[in-house]
């Protein structure tokens, strides 16, 4: 399951309505807590597909270095990812299952139609390798800004 | 020692560490020392012929070892090596 504060739930649907009608990208950072993983913060990053943005995205690894790092200073580790769909459903596709290689982490996908975020899902990849690898369906709990 | 900072999906096979260290001269050698250490995550990292799997990064500080003398770039102590698998996608 994930578990994602409203105002980081709403900054990845946000971040995917700036970005449209090109896919967004960004990283889930927090804690894995047996098989939850909380989210604490998130990171957005840059779309280095450059050549094909309204259905592809690729993030920086040196960004990834940056983030792990930063994260891990601050007592955060990475524990899954964030993309948009332009005008396409909020589920993963051949493409997203072929490229995901983090197993245990969440992959959030958002659809954003006509520019306005629709339906957001989340998938973890299990499995034990790139044999037997799945993104698999999970909870995505929205905890509620206390007021 | 060389510090390899290893990514949250590879923890369970490194004894859920997210760091390990290592005594090496060379970026081949200090993922050698960590494969010594940690054999579970051999076929994570390579493929069977022995090559690293084309969607692991391997940095050496910040930069891509890929742009400097690839597994035989050399390293220092102070320096931190991360394993960072690829994040790609779309529909």
């Amino acid at each position: 399951m994930l578990k994602i504060g409203e105002t980081e739930f709403d900054e990845i649907r946000r971040h995917g309505e700036e970005t449209y009608p090109h896919e967004c990208c960004g990283v889930l950072l927090g804690q894995m807590e047996g098989d939850v993983r909380s989210v604490t913060s998130i990171t957005r990053c840059g779309n280095t597909r450059t050549d094909s943005p309204q259905n592809r995205y690729q993030i920086d690894p040196r960004e990834l270095v940056r983030i792990q790092r930063e994260g891990r200073e601050g007592g955060e580790d990475i524990v899954g990812f964030y993309h948009s769909h332009p005008d396409h459903p909020a589920r993963w596709s051949q493409t997203d299952l072929a490229e995901a290689h983090w197993f245990g982490c969440s992959y959030v996908i958002t659809s954003v139609e006509k520019g306005k975020a629709a339906i957001t899902n989340s998938f973890e990849l299990t499995g034990s390798d790139e044999g037997d690898k799945k993104l698999a369906d999970e909870k995505i709990e929205v905890v509620q800004v206390e007021t | 020692m060389t510090k390899i900072n290893i990514p949250t999906p590879l923890r369970q096979y490194a004894g859920k560490l997210p760091t390990v260290e290592v005594k090496a001269g060379t970026v081949a050698e200090a993922l050698s020392g960590l494969v010594s250490q940690h054999p579970d995550l051999r076929r994570h990292l390579y493929t069977d012929d022995g090559k690293l799997r084309s969607f692991v990064n391997v940095y050496l500080n910040d930069e891509d070892v890929r742009y400097l003398q690839k597994e035989a770039t050399a390293v220092k102590d102070s320096d931190t090596i991360s394993i960072v698998p690829s994040i790609a996608g779309g529909w």
